[in-house]
């Protein structure tokens, strides 16, 4: 559970994390690094670090939106200690023996102090309970492995059954290529849950954050009644390297951002991280929502844990 | 054959086509219907109703063309995201008449550019999956050559799942994998075996509930059984209630990663029997 603590993820948590991960690569070192001044990579203006979270990790001189661990995006918008975390024990196996993935999922855990690429759970946004999932991008980037797609397919099944609203934050490079077609199979599988909780009448609003890509564009993030994106986020199904290869051309500047999208129609509104919490609140409470009395915080109710995994 | 071998067997010129299957399957009584009442008519999915005996099916294929003028057109078997609305239009057509739909699969992926970005590549493919996992009529897709990632799987949420012996169904090509992770074309073979893309190894992993035999030309008499076999799977489906032919369809999909079961494969390289 997310105590509101904020260091606490980039802390070891369990013996998995004891494999020893190879130090000379970049997915061993600490997703957010113990840095006094950060360099913005749009402005390349220097930002003491406290000024960047201060501001919700967007740049004071540009706006930019750094990238965000899923813990951090959890306390942003969740009602103070009103998370309860759902399947926070699941963990990815090598399931078709694929060379190499036992160790990089042992250095995705030891950067990212997560068990998998999504964190899933209930909590109240200024009071409104829902249904949250979020994509974490120090975890294999938020790929989309068989537990990822379970994780997320439980959290729609749970809102079913409870007659809750969805709200997601996508971030992801794709469908996990180690676990080969099963996590192709998510997509369908993920599909399938949000189409049952749609045709019972239940909200679901998607966040797309950068970047959101592959296998999870072309499934639920693209799915949602209501879809918002952050500015400047990267938002596509191939990703432009992959296009530019393919038609050997450049691709025009503001291709595939959050706004691109908008004004394609794919994206109804573009919008600032720190309104996101009051604009979801917001579309919650258009929605006949269930409000939770002050007294009732944090959420109660608890996902079952299920003893498969 | 080694599961490269098969990659190159799932995309070789003179392989039979959606096209092929289509006449070999169905004949005359194919009537081709086009585009997506949108924006165009995507010549990569060929589509239309034919019949089985005196059954109505809708057919949806992803067909590579059978010549350079051909492959040109259909854009070699690759989708725009008016290819999958066009699909979708009609397999919500044979909704409405509880008509059965029968898919063939052979794309190398949906197609990577400008044009199918700015209309919403994802969002096509994610629209097919949601609305054909409740398509409240029997749904049969066969990958026939290549089943390419998303593009692929936007035609095969299916009751049922088929592949050819030679065919290939994966996450990402054997190239890509390659590339992106060990940043080295020359393991595109090494690559194909890791990702277990072979028949025989999704069908270890039920992935698929049938491998079929491979027709090497349209007059082979095998078509005379595939037509049988499909003809008898649609009969069953057709049997059930919506919400059994529903479920059928939602707990196919919905065990992939309930357990993390680790797979163990065959890996004897002898020719496949049909299973
Ligand atoms: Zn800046």
């Amino acid at each position: 559970m997310f105590n509101g603590d904020f260091f606490t993820f980039l802390k070891p948590k369990n013996e998995l994390e004891k494999i020893p991960a190879d130090k000379s690569t970049e997915d061993s070192k600490p997703y957010i690094p113990d840095a006094l001044w950060v360099n913005c990579p749009k402005c390349k203006r220097m930002i003491l670090a406290t000024d960047l979270d201060d501001n919700s990790r967007v740049c004071t001189q540009c706006n930019h939106h750094f990238r965000i661990t899923a813990r951090q995006r959890l306390e942003m918008i969740c009602d103070k200690d009103s998370f309860v975390e759902a399947d926070g024990d699941m963990v990815s196996k090598n399931i078709i023996g694929f060379p190499d993935y036992n160790r990089k999922l042992a250095a995705a855990k030891n950067r990212s102090g997560e068990n998998e690429s999504v964190i899933t759970g209930v909590c109240t946004i200024n009071g409104y309970k829902t249904v949250i999932f979020v994509m974490d991008p120090s975890f294999m980037m938020g790929s989309m492995g068989t537990v990822t797609g379970e994780k997320i397919t439980r959290a729609f099944e749970y809102a079913t059954e409870n007659k809750m609203p969805v709200v997601a934050f996508t971030l992801s490079g794709g469908a996990r290529m180690q676990e080969g077609i099963l996590s192709l199979m998510q997509m369908a599988k993920t599909s399938g849950a949000v189409k049952r909780h749609s045709d019972a009448g239940l909200l679901y609003i998607t966040v797309l954050t950068d970047p959101t890509t592959g296998g999870v564009t072309a499934s639920f993030a693209m799915e949602g009644d209501i879809i918002l994106s952050e500015p400047g986020a990267l938002i596509g199904f191939a990703g432009p390297r992959v296009i530019e290869q393919t038609i050997r051309q450049k691709l025009p500047k503001d291709f595939q951002t959050a706004e691109f999208l908008r004004d394609k129609g794919f994206v109804d509104a573009v919008v600032d991280r720190r309104k996101m919490k009051d604009t979801l609140a917001k579309l919650l409470s258009l929605h006949n929502i269930e409000k939770a009395a002050v007294d009732e915080q944090p959420a109660e109710k608890e996902i079952e844990s299920d003893e498969s995994i | 054959m080694r599961a490269f071998d098969k990659v190159t067997a799932a995309r070789s010129a003179d392989r039979l086509t959606a096209s092929d299957f289509i006449q070999a399957l169905f004949g005359d009584s194919f009537f081709e219907l086009h585009g997506d009442r949108c924006y165009a008519d995507d010549k990569a999915v060929k589509a239309g109703i034919a019949t089985i005996g005196n059954m109505p099916v809708t057919v949806i294929g992803l067909d590579k063309g059978k010549n350079t003028k051909e492959r040109l057109e259909k854009n070699f078997g690759s989708a725009h995201p008016e290819g999958y609305r066009k699909a979708l239009r009609l397999m919500k057509q044979a909704e409405k008449f509880r008509r059965p739909v029968l898919c063939f699969v052979d794309t190398s992926g949906a197609f990577c550019g400008i044009g199918a970005e700015e209309r919403g590549q994802g969002q096509a493919i994610a629209e097919n999956l949601m609305e054909m996992m409740t398509l409240k009529t029997p749904v049969l897709s066969i990958v026939i050559g290549e089943g390419g990632s998303g593009g692929a799987l936007a035609l095969a949420v299916a009751n049922e799942v088929w592949m050819l012996e030679n065919a290939v169904y994966s996450v990402i090509s054997a190239e890509g994998c390659a590339s992106i992770l060990w940043k080295d074309p020359a393991k595109t073979a090494d690559a194909a075996q890791c990702l277990r893309l072979t028949a025989n190894d999704l069908f270890t992993m039920d992935v698929i509930e049938r491998i079929i035999r491979e027709p090497k030309s349209v007059e082979s008499p095998l078509f005379d059984s595939l037509r049988n076999l499909i003809a008898n799977t649609f009969e069953k489906y057709l049997a059930m209630s919506d919400e059994e032919l529903l479920n059928n369809r939602y707990e196919r999909f919905r065990k992939y990663g309930r357990t993390t079961k680790v797979f163990t494969f065959d890996e004897d390289e002898s020719e496949t029997e049909q299973k």
